[in-house]
């Protein structure tokens, strides 16, 4: 098999598309709760959801196979994060209108065109995490453009959205939620497949996260901006790729479809070559295995369940490599696993798991399996056997053509797994309970003049305004300081010492276990004044922030630090004290016992005075002696 | 402002067409108007399933791409029905409990045939030998008295086919008034009769509608004889609570357990996954011979809400009808200052009953002097019974040949529960 090192992406036409979904921090979108999440649990609901006949009385292909896994789910409905909306026992209000700003910020951002009188839409989502059986979702831009890196990549469609229930655990195969996620605002920006590397999925991602976090109403922290992938190449398929929640990690989920795509279609080649065919039949080889030492054989035949088998020509050496590679395996267990039995054995993989060479051949004699035939096995109750060797067969044939066109699922180490075919386009209607919301041009002429700054030219300001570091001013931006910051300069200078205690003070001090986060505007300001008015040099800085953060008021903070500032004077009167103290010492160095004194002094004399003039003072002074 | 008619000219429903505004032209299927649409707003619906609406402007332009081809017929629907099964009937008079949504244009609307309903619900054919009729589609709000006396007299006409129990699906906001109706209408009544509804449209898949069905057909197949209420329990989809008709009421707008019993308990629950139906006391069942519908529907009777604002013009205005219920305040009173106008209306031979707004509880005109006022001009107080309920029983009562103040304190059908534990 050829692998990732001979990938040459361009080569193979990879086309990536991204969907970010941005948590707003807003109420909820539909009802006034706030979109905090919380570790309350208080009651639970138990809910059934039934996939809807469309008009014509087909459901959707996504939604059925959802439905195959038995559709009742339990809600957690803590109080001060969820309401009866979220619950769907009580009519959605209107869109928040501060989050519908945000989302028109974000869209004028983008150069997009809005959309004039904007419709809530329920997009059937049926696995559980919405209340209602649908997201409630609204087209409000398009044909917006980003420049990155100097390549135009289109932005199709932006959409304001409610986030989904929290999944919290699963209780008896019952999926178990909780609703303080539920109705969060997301806007949701998707690009065109104009992504032609993996790193260049990273850099879309890493712009459009900076223009969310430049409206300073996004949540920030794990989950709150979660991003979806679209990856095809040339020859495989699109893949919608869920839930990656790891902005750094988007280069090697686009590298991993790519091989994995790219080992699909020299499967299919194999395949193709072997003539290779997937037969309907599902034989009964329970008798077979009645003598297995697998543990999960025994246990189901115990029970009086049995084994069932499908065989699979041509497909030898096809379902795992020759070095234990996973090649078409997994993929036909994950479809298996979706009718709720918890996987397939087949035969690239055995002898093993109890299973012996002896029953393998008895299987084999049954199927009457060639040299390049390959077969798969289920073991469960014969229904469900049957349902989930039907949907092996239905994998295995796709296998025959190439890559499906399927949503998967983002696992953290970088991989995916199945989790439904490509939903078709037909799930979406109108949310009737909620008005249509006409975009004013008053709202947008106001939002436009309201404008944030950029944050490519903030940065750029920065080191111009400010003499910082293109490094600094990024992180001062990236963390979120900069409009602190800007406050803190704007009133009392200092803009490297304001730099310095965000980027390196409040680290530390937080490794430290103190809690900078509770130390505000006012009370910063409050530092920043006396520190101009000299009460106290820029060492005593961390010792005060302490002291705020653990919630006493500024003067109390500087009084329990012991910051009364020293003078001019009593700093050279120390000096000299310390100078006669130590005069042999300085006699033999000279001016090497500047660095010495120095430490000395500063320890005594820490953040009462500033450094450089403690300096200066034991300079002159022991000029003065030699 | 341009409005869209203007705009639209001979383009339909239906229709690919696209719009051409000054910097932005969108492609789409042209859509029916969102019911909170501005008038200048035209609703499209894009290729990615998103709807937006394009306002009418002076330099808007239109062009139809593609007619739209006449819908397609619906597919033909067939659910097995097993004529072993014990045969219940369903008896459709609208609601929200067997709609459903036309996906091309959002709109929902209610089931208009027997299929329509079976097919939303194809468990019902596994349990029963359903026979379903539409007899009428109508919102609950838009329900009148006379709809009452059709639903009576068709589900006599059903049961003395030989049906093992009639289920009467209803909009929820008046559902209680038509079961308290079937209550009194329903003379000798030796099977059970079920109305249900839902309070989330069966279009949408968290619907409660299903189990509530459901349920009403379980019990529908048991031998409890009586008009009842089958509802959700609780916001889990769980069980359903079985209420008499006449103590019934809706007590929250939006959600899935507003019913509840007023000062009794559920008379049962129905567990619709299991098909078990449980009931806090056995019913004996009388066999009662020969079921009829007794008894008309008057339906000129005012329901008046006491409070400090009501004036004597609105006591006279009540009278003009022919018969007044007041649901009073407390115990049942009103301002004393209205009894004389109370009393001419009495006097001039219209009766007068009183309720409490309390709802919990029952009357009393001993306690205070108002009450023993109002007694001694000749108001009949109702004890616990429910204010609609009372409304209700008067109605028909003013149909009945007999004495008006026997019939409304006499305990029919469960209206007067006499001791309250809770
Ligand atoms: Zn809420």
């Amino acid at each position: 098999m050829t692998m990732s090192e001979k990938i040459d992406h361009e080569e193979l036409g990879l086309k990536v598309g991204l969907e970010i979904h941005q948590q707003l921090d807003t109420e909820k979108l539909f009802c006034g709760c706030p979109s905090e999440m919380v570790e309350d649990e208080d009651g639970t609901v138990l809910r059934y959801l039934r996939p809807t006949e469309s008009e014509l009385g087909d459901v959707d292909r996504a939604a059925l196979m959802e439905a195959q896994k038995g559709l009742k789910f339990r809600y957690q409905t803590p109080e001060s994060s969820s309401c009866l909306v979220e619950l769907d026992e009580e009519p959605p209000h209107g869109p928040d209108e501060e989050a519908l700003d945000i989302a028109i910020t974000m869209a004028l951002f983008m150069d997009a065109e809005m959309i004039e009188e904007i419709h809530f839409m329920r997009k059937i989502v049926i696995d559980g995490s919405n209340t209602t059986g649908f997201q409630r979702t609204a087209l409000l831009a398009i044909d917006g453009a980003l420049d990155v890196n100097g390549k135009k990549i289109g932005i199709p469609t932006m959409c304001l959205e409610e986030d989904a229930a929290r999944s919290v655990e699963e209780e008896d195969g019952v999926k178990v939620y909780r609703l303080d996620r539920s109705g969060i605002p997301l806007v949701e920006i998707a690009t065109d497949p104009d992504i032609t590397s993996p790193q260049e999925a990273k850099e879309v991602a890493q712009k459009i996260g900076a223009l969310f976090r430049s409206t300073k109403k996004v949540k920030r922290g794990i989950g709150s901006i979660r991003e979806d992938l679209n990856v095809s190449i040339e020859e495989g398929a699109r893949v919608e790729m869920k839930g990656v929640q790891e902005l750094y990690m988007l280069p090697e989920y686009v590298e991993k479809e790519v091989t994995r795509q790219v080992t699909l279609l020299e499967i299919r080649d194999v395949l193709d070559k072997r003539d290779a065919k997937v037969q309907e039949k599902i034989y009964d080889v329970t008798e077979d295995l009645k003598e297995c030492e697998s543990s999960i054989i025994r246990g189901n035949l115990k029970r009086g369940k049995g084994v069932y088998a499908l065989k699979l020509e041509g497909f030898d050496g096809q379902l795992r490599g020759e070095d234990g590679e996973a090649l078409l395996g997994p993929e036909l267990a994950e479809y298996a696993k979706k009718t709720g039995v918890a996987g397939i054995f087949h035969s690239d993989e055995l002898p093993k798991f109890g299973i012996t060479e002896k029953e393998m051949k008895a299987v084999e004699e049954r199927l009457d399996i060639g040299e390049k035939d390959a077969y798969a096995l289920v073991t469960a109750a014969e229904e469900d056997s049957k349902d989930a060797l039907q949907n092996v067969i239905e994998r295995a044939k796709m296998a025959l053509k190439g890559v499906p066109e399927e949503t998967r699922q983002a696992r953290p180490d970088g991989t995916s797994v199945f989790l439904r075919p490509l939903s078709g386009e037909a799930r979406m209607y109108p949310e009737t309970d909620i008005p249509p919301k006409k975009v004013e041009s008053t709202r947008l002429k106001r939002l436009t003049d309201e404008l944030p700054e950029r944050p490519d030219e903030k940065i750029e300001r920065y080191q111009e305004e400010y003499g910082l570091n293109e490094q600094q001013s990024r992180q001062l931006f990236r963390k979120g300081y900069d409009l602190l910051f800007e406050k803190i300069v704007e009133e009392h200078g200092s803009p490297s010492v304001a730099t310095n205690m965000f980027l390196h003070t409040y680290p530390d001090l937080e490794k430290e276990g103190f809690e900078v986060k509770n130390i505000n505007k006012e009370e910063l300001l409050e530092i920043f004044r006396r520190f101009r008015s000299k009460e106290f040099a820029k060492e005593g800085i961390p010792d005060i922030l302490k002291g705020v953060s653990q919630g006493r008021s500024v003067d109390e903070a500087l009084d329990a630090a012991g910051l009364e500032s020293v003078g001019e004077e009593d700093i050279r009167e120390k000096v000299v004290e310390l100078i006669q103290d130590r005069s042999d010492f300085v006699e033999e160095r000279k001016m090497g016992a500047i660095g010495p004194l120095m430490g000395v002094l500063m320890k005594e004399l820490k953040g009462k005075a500033d450094g450089e003039k403690i300096s200066e003072i034991l300079k002159e002074e022991i000029e003065k002696r030699i | 402002m341009v409005l869209r008619e203007e705009l639209l000219g001979d383009a339909e429903v239906g229709d690919k067409v696209r719009i051409k505004k000054e910097s932005q032209s969108y492609e789409g299927i042209l859509m029916p108007s969102h019911r909170f649409s501005k008038k200048d707003v035209i609703t499209l619906k894009l290729k990615n399933g998103y709807n937006i609406g394009v306002v009418c402007e002076e330099d808007t332009g239109i062009e139809v791409i593609k007619k739209s081809k006449k819908r397609t017929e619906k597919k033909e629907r067939r659910i097995e029905i097993d004529e072993d099964k014990p045969k219940i009937s369903i008896l459709g008079t609208g609601g929200t409990i067997a709609s459903y949504v036309e996906y091309r244009t959002g709109a929902v609307h209610p089931a208009q045939t027997a299929d329509d309903l079976l097919y939303s619900n194809p468990e019902i054919a596994e349990r029963c030998e359903p026979e379903v009729e539409i007899l009428f589609s109508k919102l609950s709000e838009d329900i009148v008295p006379k709809d009452w006396v059709t639903i009576a007299d068709r589900v006599v006409e059903i049961l003395e086919e030989g049906t093992r129990g009639v289920v009467v699906s209803h909009g929820t906001d008046t559902m209680s008034y038509t079961s308290a109706a079937l209550s009194f209408l329903l003379h000798g009544l030796s099977k059970p009769v079920v109305l249900v509804g839902s309070q989330r449209s069966s279009d949408r898949p968290s619907s409660d509608a299903h189990l509530n069905l459901l349920a009403a057909v379980e019990l529908a197949g048991s031998d409890r004889p009586g008009v009842h209420v089958v509802m959700h329990d609780s916001m889990s989809d769980e069980r359903c609570a079985v209420h008499r008709g006449t103590k019934v009421r809706k007590m929250h707008t939006s959600r899935r357990d507003a019913f509840e019993s007023i000062n009794e308990r559920p008379l049962g629950y129905v567990y619709p996954n299991t098909g078990e139906v449980e009931f806090e006391e056995e019913k004996k069942v009388e066999v009662k011979k020969g079921l009829e519908r007794k008894g008309g529907i008057d339906e000129r009777v005012s329901l008046l809400y006491a409070n400090p604002g009501l004036t004597q013009e609105d006591i006279r205005d009540a009278g003009k009808k022919e018969g007044v219920v007041i649901a009073g305040t407390g115990l049942g009173h009103m301002n004393t200052n209205l009894i004389p106008a109370l009393k001419e209306v009495i006097e001039e031979g219209t009766p007068v009953i009183m309720t409490s707004q309390c709802l919990y509880g029952t009357v009393n005109g001993h306690v205070y002097s108002a009450g023993r006022e109002l007694k001694e001009a000749g108001v009949i107080f109702a004890g616990d019974m429910l204010p609609e309920t009372a409304m209700v029983k008067l109605m028909w009562a003013l149909t009945l040949d007999e004495e008006v103040e026997k019939v409304m304190k006499e305990n029919i059908s469960g209206e007067y529960t006499c001791r309250r534990v809770r």
